[in-house]
């Protein structure tokens, strides 16, 4: 028997450790032979974490899966496997609703992911890993070849603005020069998203294989990862993958006996969102403030050091090895015209089953949201969706039947993105939406460009007033002239995307704008200026729970008396709601 | 006032990175590692040492979130600032922090114990609202779950202090 614990940052953070570390401790107190206890990395189905998975035979794919695992239910498990008595374990046992969530995906970029132990490169390598690149070698696939192969594929950028990765190869190989880097950008900075972190917490090897794939493809002999400061989980991993794959012979000089050498590196972020940008993050690696540079000329030509460059991001490599190994027409057959294969999403927000979702291009946004997560969290009406994060949009329900798919996306407002998707309900404020991408952008903008730097900060003001309920007759129109300027007068896609969160909102969403800028009124019951707090006298029956909680004492009423809000002096923290319950605290 | 750093402890950092060039994030972020902070005297044997001048090494380290100029508490309460925890109301654990410490973004309590940071997403959305502290991140908070935390925390650092 073979019993895995998902152990990714989110699995960690809702106590997994705790989990394995006392499975490990049972597992030494009473052994219990032929059973072996290992990890796995993001399984994808946050909602469920922690997550134990047995499996009665290591071969087979079939796997007991027990959800919302305490350590507490660790004994319960050891004992169930030592007696084989799986059977008692039915509590936890996952629900047939939530299987759905694994079911309606198709996983290529996230083959690996929550199977394997990523700190083993067996594990990888008994699924197929560095065959693709062995192939390659062995067989004298040209560079050209392995271009052709990618491009037939069709595979597009999956960082956000979906560029041809076989043209960028093609760029890079046929730039003059011998000294060539290829670099991977896991500066995964979009809030909301977190679908590189669990390749390369899942799967690491699978990021190495893509880039040994694409560094013999352009003609590199070092490739460089910049991950994020924020993913230590992933450093570590990445590190060891590393480590294990030079030892083996994967990575280094002359690659399984061949005269293809390569090193692979790793560069912490220090945290700065522009670095995304490919210009920015060449420009940290070099040690500097990252600050995009003139385009062109593009890395392809000058890049790092001055020397041509690729960079792709970490879901495009991880389907390399998967293309080489089943053909661009396998992967081209999968999708839309213009876009082709699969995409990962890191479903979130208001949502009933939130995680990981890859998915075949072409499928609706509709499909993802009701289909996959569930539908909505807590029975709220959906109200939107963003997507691609600072960078992208709010998409409304009337246009959920979206397909997904890099030009259909574009016409919503929104883009593709690098894969985030957070889900909005009715109590989400649309204006106030809008405003925190701004603060985000306006506090992200690395000052290079005044349309940006000051542009932004300028929106951010009049967003601020009309959360406030100060906001004025041409407010809209100020914002709309103020958008264009930036787009048009930026010299990064920082700047350049940075009012779609206000645009797609303006678009879509005006009324709640105007409610709030005329009637001082926040439709969605979230901006504090424009909102006061009540107890339905129906509803309350004086259990008093809620003026323990008021910070402020502003809430009067005796034991089993219906209670009253002074609203002179409420602050409007939401404290007596959250305590309600009974639903009786009223937002108006 | 600023107080004196052992310059030696980032002796091994320089050495390792003397030929490579381009490295200056890199030895900053060893630095901070090792001093909790970038104090300014660390900064100024860096530039000596490395032939950065100090300028460039005051832009990089104002230019990036993770770099603290300031030191910071025991405890720093990272406190996730993405869409997902926007979403389902992080602004009320900030609150409940502001509330429970007294302290707001940036800022120190006065007995040393926390530090209060804002930081853009932390990547682990289907948890959210989260915060990491020391390393360790707490998911599904309310204001209450998080007071008590802070507050076994803040027995737990009285105790060894």
């Amino acid at each position: 028997m073979r019993v895995i614990v998902g152990k990714g940052s989110c699995g960690i953070a809702a106590g997994a450790n705790d989990v394995y570390d006392r499975l490990q401790a049972l597992s030494e107190e009473t052994p219990c032979p032929g059973t072996e206890l290992g990890i796995t990395g993001c399984i994808g189905m946050c909602f469920l974490e922690p997550i134990v998975d047995i499996y009665p035979n290591p071969r087979e794919e079939d796997c007991l899966r027990l959800v919302h695992v305490q350590e507490s239910d660790a004994e319960a498990i050891w004992h169930a496997i030592c007696e084989d008595d799986l059977g008692s374990l039915d509590h936890l046992k996952i629900k047939q609703e939530d299987e759905e969530f694994l079911n309606q995906q198709t996983r290529i970029a996230l083959r690996n992911c929550g199977v394997i132990d990523p700190e083993k490169l067996e594990d990888y390598t008994a699924r197929g890993g560095y065959r693709s690149l062995w192939r390659i070698l062995k067989k004298n696939i040209t560079p050209e070849e392995v271009i052709h192969e990618i491009d037939v594929a069709g595979l597009r950028g999956r960082g956000g603005a979906g560029f041809s990765t076989a043209f960028k190869w093609q760029a890079a190989r046929n730039a003059p020069g011998e000294e060539k880097y290829l670099i991977c950008n896991a500066d995964e900075g979009d809030p909301g998203a977190f679908m590189d972190r669990a390749v390369i917490e899942g799967d690491p090897h699978s990021l190495l294989e893509g880039m040994l794939i694409g560094a013999y493809a352009i003609g590199a002999k070092e490739g460089i990862v910049y991950v994020r400061a924020e993913y230590p989980l992933a450093i570590v991993r990445l590190k060891k993958a590393i480590e294990d794959a030079t030892a083996a012979g994967y990575l280094g000089d002359n690659i399984m006996g061949s005269d293809f050498s390569c090193r692979i590196r790793i560069k912490a972020g220090a945290g700065a969102f522009v670095c995304g940008e490919e210009t920015a993050l060449i420009e940290s690696l070099e040690g500097k403030r990252g600050m995009p540079r003139l385009k062109p000329p593009f890395p392809a030509q000058e890049g790092y050091w001055h020397k041509p460059s690729n960079i792709n991001n970490v879901e495009t490599f991880a389907n390399v090895a998967w293309i080489m190994k089943n053909g661009g027409e396998a992967f081209a057959a999968m999708g839309t015209k213009n876009s082709k294969g699969t995409k990962v999403f890191a479903l979130t927000g208001k949502i009933k089953r939130g995680g990981l979702v890859e998915i075949p291009m072409g499928r609706t946004l509709r499909d993802v949201i009701f289909g996959i997560g569930g539908g909505i969290r807590g029975g709220a009406a959906f109200k939107a969706v963003q997507l691609g994060g600072p960078s992208g949009g709010c998409v409304p329900a009337a246009r959920l039947d979206t397909q997904i798919d890099y030009n259909e996306l574009v016409i919503t407002g929104a883009i593709m993105g690098s894969g985030g998707m957070v889900v909005m309900d009715e109590s989400t404020c649309m204006v106030n939406m809008a405003r925190f991408f701004l603060d985000f952008t306006t506090k992200e903008s690395c000052g290079k460009c005044i349309h940006c730097r000051l542009g932004t900060k300028r929106m951010k003001e009049i967003l601020d007033r009309i959360v406030e309920g100060k906001g004025e007759e041409g407010d809209l129109e100020k914002l709309e002239e103020l958008c264009n300027a930036v787009k048009d007068g930026a010299l990064c896609g920082l700047g350049n995307t940075a009012p779609n969160p206000v645009l797609t909102t303006l678009r879509y969403f005006r009324r709640e704008f105007e409610a709030h800028i005329r009637e001082h009124r926040c439709p969605a019951g979230e901006c504090r200026a424009l909102i006061s707090y009540s107890i339905d006298p129906d509803k309350c029956i004086g259990c008093t729970a809620c003026a323990r909680q008021c910070p402020v004492s502003a809430i009067r009423g005796e034991v089993k008396k219906i209670h009253e809000i002074d609203p002179e002096l409420c602050i409007k923290c939401g404290n007596c709601k959250t305590a309600c319950r009974f639903d009786a605290v009223k937002v108006r | 006032m600023e107080t004196k750093s052992d310059l030696s402890l980032i002796e091994p950092t320089l050495s390792t990175y003397r030929d490579q060039k381009g490295s200056l994030i890199a030895i900053l972020q060893s630095a901070q590692d090792i001093y909790g902070y970038l104090p300014m005297d660390v900064m100024e044997h860096i530039s000596r040492e490395a032939q950065v001048p100090i300028s460039t090494i005051i832009g990089v380290a104002t230019f990036y979130t993770q770099f603290r100029l300031q030191p910071v508490g025991k405890h720093l309460i990272m406190l996730c600032d993405g869409t997902a925890c926007h979403v389902n109301s992080s602004e009320l654990i900030s609150a409940a922090i502001t509330d429970e410490l007294g302290i707001r973004d940036g800022e120190t309590t006065e007995d040393g114990l926390f530090t209060l940071k804002h930081v853009a997403c932390l990547g682990c959305c289907s948890l959210s609202p989260v915060m990491m502290i020391s390393g360790q991140t707490y998911g599904a908070l309310t204001p209450d779950k998080t007071r008590q935390i802070l507050r076994k925390l803040a027995e737990k650092g009285g105790e060894t202090k």
